[in-house]
């Protein structure tokens, strides 16, 4: 630090060209230094990431910052919470205010390489969908020509949206609110006849609706929106945990391995649960993780299907189906590589 | 005397040390040693910072297609246009607002800042009332309240309130005609340039005329007639050039005519509201600055109230008034930023909103941003400066 | 020859006293009044009765939810039930006291200040612009006394809005007044420049970009892991922007001390900080108080953009309320609470300010 206070005399581009090596698992030492995770999540979306009046927070995003902080930490609860607009989320995560961004956030290439991220995986199989008041009496998305759309600014939504309307040469008023909160406000009120954004938001932010019986979404899904979390280029060790947090949520659903049953299932002679839960094979070692990193994150957060259930599903009010994210065997494509 | 002993009446040079001049230089050469210092280092910083996630710096981003819908835009665009066209998109839509903002919150403001003065016991309270209470509340809640509890509140298209089917109310905006000019409309605007033209030579000449004999002339009557009849008959004798679109309702909004956002209808009508109140009492104090001899004087002299007020008072008010004036602009500009939290498309929201999320660039966009707006600071200030100068009291 | 005797005073026509002349002299002097007037009061008529039918008369006053609002005014239920969380935000309950204490201790300690006859007023003063302000920090935060820690995301309502003008105004001073001095350094023409460039920079740019870059931007401007929590950083770009404007007041001061002040110092020979530091900083900060209320009061206004970078401060506090499925369609209410408070903080500082001036006035 000093010795960069010298120097900064000098011209500053020769400069930081010479010190800037990424180092891999700086990330890591950081969150392991300050005892917690810090995590972007949303304003406010049901079911995904929502605080509640006493400010804690709960939902599938939720629940991936927290599988982290237990493969990490072994304790599910050291997770610091942002909660960020569409707008700020990248720069956050770009200027290391967060350490990881799970706020059903799109893949997509130019976010994968040119704002410096990397998608650690797919928590959510999403798609753009519309929803309309039901008394407009529309059926099919291709009758909205000439209608108000309310939309949250910063979102792919608002791409795919141009790029639909304009496929079919329908016109549209965009009008782009900062927050979904206010897009609700603003459908609610009238000032628009359509809410566009991915269906699980569109089923999430019905709830908020006075009425939600009022408002009806459309069968039309007009994108695909893989949503996952994200984390800086440049520290593969620190992706990687993210990434098999993630994916041991995954591999624990397919073993049949939940929060209910994880400590019986240390018992059990299948060499992939033992694998799993860091019995026998490589364990957490090449995560720099300890050997029940995974076990930590069954136990205290559950396997997917239960997140999922208890967030989105139907132990929410949410009430979404499966369908997509349903495992690959059970004619979904939530799929993940095996832990050996 | 003289036996005083010798010595130098012209003081002795201070050490260097305690020499003000060169305290000054060292003092200021180190200071800019450590400003530079400093700026170097967050500059060090940020590059150091970006390069090492990744991300990608450079205006290059400008000319790639913004692929994204805008309301309202005062120039010609759609999704096809690029992120450069975005900015000025969001520009113009920033400049409207102002510009309407300034327009309204000044009538509203010299109106009441009349009016706190009036003999009018009622009329004096009602406009104290009105000062007090929407000066000492936050711009932003008045902007949510005109908009989610006002505009939004108006009813749907469909129930629209309507003026004789050419004007229609209702929370998608106000829908107006618009005219459509045909052939042989040039006559006119060419009618009213030469109109304008004339209005300035006559205002010269009658001027110049009550300088050297004290002759007045109706300029103001004149210039009127001249600036409506002309353009009137070019308009008949080009045999009526113009139609109007009407405002109509197809499908779910209505089509056509002249609308204005209930957004931009919102936040104009909060700003003038909000600036109006600081105006107002810009302009009482003005006003009361004009010391009463003024008043008794110009009677003395036989002048009626129209000419007192217009020869006397406001010519010395205004000088007062001008430069806070000149602030209450400054901060009609600056707080059209807040545009963004009920969705109008201005600068903040289009450029530096979602654009800067969809490319990244986060302090190639926050410059250009702020540079817009201290780009409208300077230039107003230095308009401003300019007026104040011309009419600083001259004294001789 | 009789004499002139002289008769009684006759008592004013009567349509020029009492109620009567009152109304012809105020209200009725001419047709164009009389005319403004009947308007006015035709305006009075549609915009009060139905306002105080709404908010007091109609209105619902106690319950503990939606369906305790049965009447057609408005539900301030809604209020009453959320109150605790306006004024604290998510600050835990049970900690709700540390919060109490700091008010309360500013609150006692602002009194003596008002005393003419008090005589340590320059001590206390200091002791509650530079100590206090990490007194209150400390127990608010709670690690310093070894109490439960609260993290400032936790801070909010109304209690974060006087956290963010208070500590913005309090720390902007000390730097508005070198910016002020600096700009008035004509023998330094350099140093001038920076606080000219300084100052117009930060008063020529909008508050919520400053905002917008202090809580996202700052972060890239400052080495690695070197982090400040997102309070911190708008507290940052509140304080840098609000010196610009005290700098501009205290200059005003600055300007107002007449030029015979500055000659005397310089006679009996002074140099410039014992000049500034005795003679002219003491008279110029005196004269400038009501304008740095005055600014002060422009803050608190602007302290409710915070919640468009996501801290809950009063009126992010009533937004986030208002999305309350249980609680919808009670906008106005929120909106005329917080509109209430913030008027009633603002209007009695304004008046504050204003007395002062008159007291200030009566010196010279």
């Amino acid at each position: 630090m000093k010795k960069r206070l010298l120097v900064s005399a000098l011209p500053a581009l020769a400069l930081s060209v010479a010190l800037g090596t990424a180092q891999a698992g700086e990330t890591l030492d950081a969150v392991k230094g300050k005892g917690f995770v810090q995590c972007g999540v949303s304003t406010g979306l049901p079911g995904f990431s929502v605080a509640d009046d006493k400010g804690n927070w709960a939902g599938l995003d939720v629940d991936v910052c927290r599988a982290v902080a237990a493969a990490i930490f072994g304790d599910a609860s050291k997770v610091k919470y942002s909660p960020l607009n569409a707008k700020e989320r990248f720069t956050a995560l770009q200027s290391s205010e967060i350490d990881m961004l799970s706020r059903n956030t799109t893949w997509t290439l130019t976010r994968d390489s040119n704002l410096g991220l990397n998608f650690a995986g797919v928590n959510y199989y999403d798609g753009q969908g519309f929803m309309v008041s039901k008394n407009l009496g529309v059926k099919s998305a291709l009758e909205l020509d000439g209608a108000s759309v309310c939309i949250q600014a910063g979102t792919t939504t608002e791409l795919n949206l141009a790029d639909y309307f304009r496929a079919n040469s329908m016109k549209y008023e965009p009008i782009t609110y900062d927050s979904s909160d206010e897009t609700v406000k603003g459908f609610e009120a009238g000032r628009c006849d359509v809410l566009t954004s991915d269906q699980s938001q569109l089923y999430a932010l019905r709830i908020k609706l006075s009425k939600p019986g009022s408002a009806i979404v459309l069968p039309e899904v007009i994108s695909k929106e893989p949503l996952g979390p994200v984390v800086r280029q440049g520290d593969d060790e620190w992706f990687n945990i993210v990434r098999w947090s993630l994916f041991a949520m995954i591999n624990a659903e397919e073993l049949g391995v939940s929060s209910a049953n994880v400590d019986k299932m240390k018992s059990s002679k299948d060499p992939g649960i033992r694998r799993l839960l860091g019995l026998e094979g490589i364990k957490g070692q090449g995560l720099k993780l300890s050997d029940d990193w995974a076990y930590n994150i069954v136990k205290q957060v559950g396997n997917y299907s239960e997140a999922f259930e208890r967030n989105v599903g139907q132990g929410s009010r949410l009430k979404i189906s499966r369908g997509l994210n349903a495992l690959w065997n059970n004619g979904g494509i939530q799929y993940a590589p095996p832990i050996r | 005397m003289s036996d005083l002993p010798n010595v130098s009446h012209t003081p002795g040079k201070p050490a260097p040390w305690n020499d003000p001049k060169i305290r000054a230089l060292v003092f200021q050469a180190l200071l800019i040693g450590v400003v530079v210092t400093f700026g170097l280092y967050l500059i060090n910083n940020t590059l150091h910072n970006m390069e090492q996630r990744g991300i990608s710096t450079g205006f290059g981003f400008l000319d790639n297609t913004a692929g994204f819908g805008v309301t309202q835009s005062l120039i010609e665009y759609d999704e096809t246009y690029t992120y450069g066209r975005t900015f000025f998109v969001g520009l113009l839509n920033t400049l409207l607002v102002a510009v309407l903002g300034i327009i309204s919150a000044t009538l509203l403001g010299f109106v009441m800042g009349v009016a706190r003065l009036s003999r009018n016991w009622l009329i004096a309270r009602i406009a104290t009332v009105y000062i007090e209470i929407f000066r000492n509340i936050p711009l932003l809640l008045q902007i949510f309240f005109w908009y989610f509890a006002v505009g939004l509140n108006l009813p749907r298209p469909k129930q629209s309130f309507a003026l004789g089917e050419t004007i229609f109310l209702n929370n998608r905006g106000l829908f107006i005609p618009r005219p459509i000019t045909e052939d042989g409309f040039g006559l006119v605007i060419g009618a009213f340039v030469v109109a304008i033209i004339a209005v300035i030579v006559i205002a010269r000449w009658a001027h110049r005329r009550q300088d050297a004999t004290g002759q007045p002339f109706h300029t103001v009557w004149v210039s009127l007639a001249l600036l409506v009849g002309l353009p009137g008959l070019a308009f008949l004798a080009a045999g009526a050039p113009l139609t109007w679109e009407m405002p109509e309702l197809r499908g779910f909004n209505f089509r056509g005519g002249l609308s204005v956002l209930p957004e931009l209808f919102s936040l104009t009508l909060a700003l003038a509201v909000y600036t109006g109140t600081f105006i107002a009492e810009t302009v009482r104090a003005g006003i009361q600055s004009v010391s009463h001899g003024q008043t008794e004087a110009a009677r003395a002299l036989g002048l009626r109230e129209a000419p007192m007020l217009q020869l006397i008072i406001i010519p010395q008010a205004m000088r007062v008034i001008i430069p806070p004036l000149t602030s209450q602009y400054l901060n009609v500009v600056k707080n059209s930023s807040l545009a963004a939290a009920i969705g109008y498309p201005d600068l903040v929201a289009v450029f530096a909103g979602t654009t800067l999320n969809q490319t990244g660039p986060a302090v190639e966009i926050i410059a250009m941003t702020m540079a817009v707006y201290l780009t409208f600071s300077l230039s107003i200030s230095l308009l401003m400066n300019w007026y104040n100068a011309k009419m600083m009291l001259r004294e001789r | 020859m009789s004499t002139f005797e002289r008769g009684p005073d006759l008592p004013p026509p009567v349509t020029q006293v009492g109620v009567i002349g009152w109304l012809r002299r105020n209200l009725f002097s001419s047709w164009l009044y009389s005319f403004l007037t009947l308007l006015a009061l035709y305006l009075v008529w549609i915009v009060v009765p139905p306002v105080i039918n709404w908010a007091l008369l109609d209105a619902s006053w106690s319950g503990t939810a939606r369906e305790d609002c049965t009447s057609d005014g408005a539900c301030w239920v809604f209020v009453s039930v959320r109150f605790n969380q306006f004024m604290y935000g998510f600050y835990p309950e049970a900690q709700q006291w540390r919060v109490n204490i700091i008010y309360g201790t500013l609150f006692l300690l602002m009194t003596p200040l008002f005393l003419k006859a008090f005589p340590w007023k320059t001590a206390l003063g200091g002791f509650i612009i530079f100590v206090y302000p990490f007194i209150a920090y400390g127990l608010l935060d709670g690690a310093w006394f070894g109490l439960e820690v609260v993290e400032t995301t936790r801070w909010g309502g109304l209690s974060l809005t006087l956290i963010l003008a208070g500590v913005g105004c309090v720390a902007a001073l000390p730097l508005g007044i070198i910016l002020a001095l600096g700009r008035r350094a004509t023998d330094m023409p350099a140093a001038k420049s920076l606080c000219v460039i300084f100052i117009e920079f930060w008063r020529g740019v909008p508050l919520i970009t400053v905002l917008f870059m202090s809580s996202v931007m700052l972060p890239l401007f400052l080495p690695e892991g070197v982090q400040f929590d997102k309070l911190m950083r708008a507290l940052i770009g509140i304080t840098l922007f609000q010196s610009a404007y005290m700098a501009e007041v205290i200059r005003g001061g600055l300007q107002a001390i007449p030029k015979g002040q500055y000659e005397a110092a310089d006679a009996l020979g002074l140099g410039y900080w014992k000049k500034t530091g005795l003679i002219v900083l003491p008279q110029a900060m005196k004269i400038v108080i009501p304008g740095i209320v005055n600014t002060f009061i422009a803050l608190i206004k602007d302290t409710t953009l915070v919640l468009i970078i996501g801290l809950f401060e009063l009126l992010g506090m009533i937004q986030n309320a208002l999305n309350d499925p249980n609680w919808l369609g009670y906008a106005t209410e929120g909106y005329a609470f917080t509109a209430l408070t913030f008027w009633i903080i603002c209007f009695s500082l304004s008046r504050y300010s204003m007395r002062i001036e008159r007291k200030l006035h009566t010196g010279h």
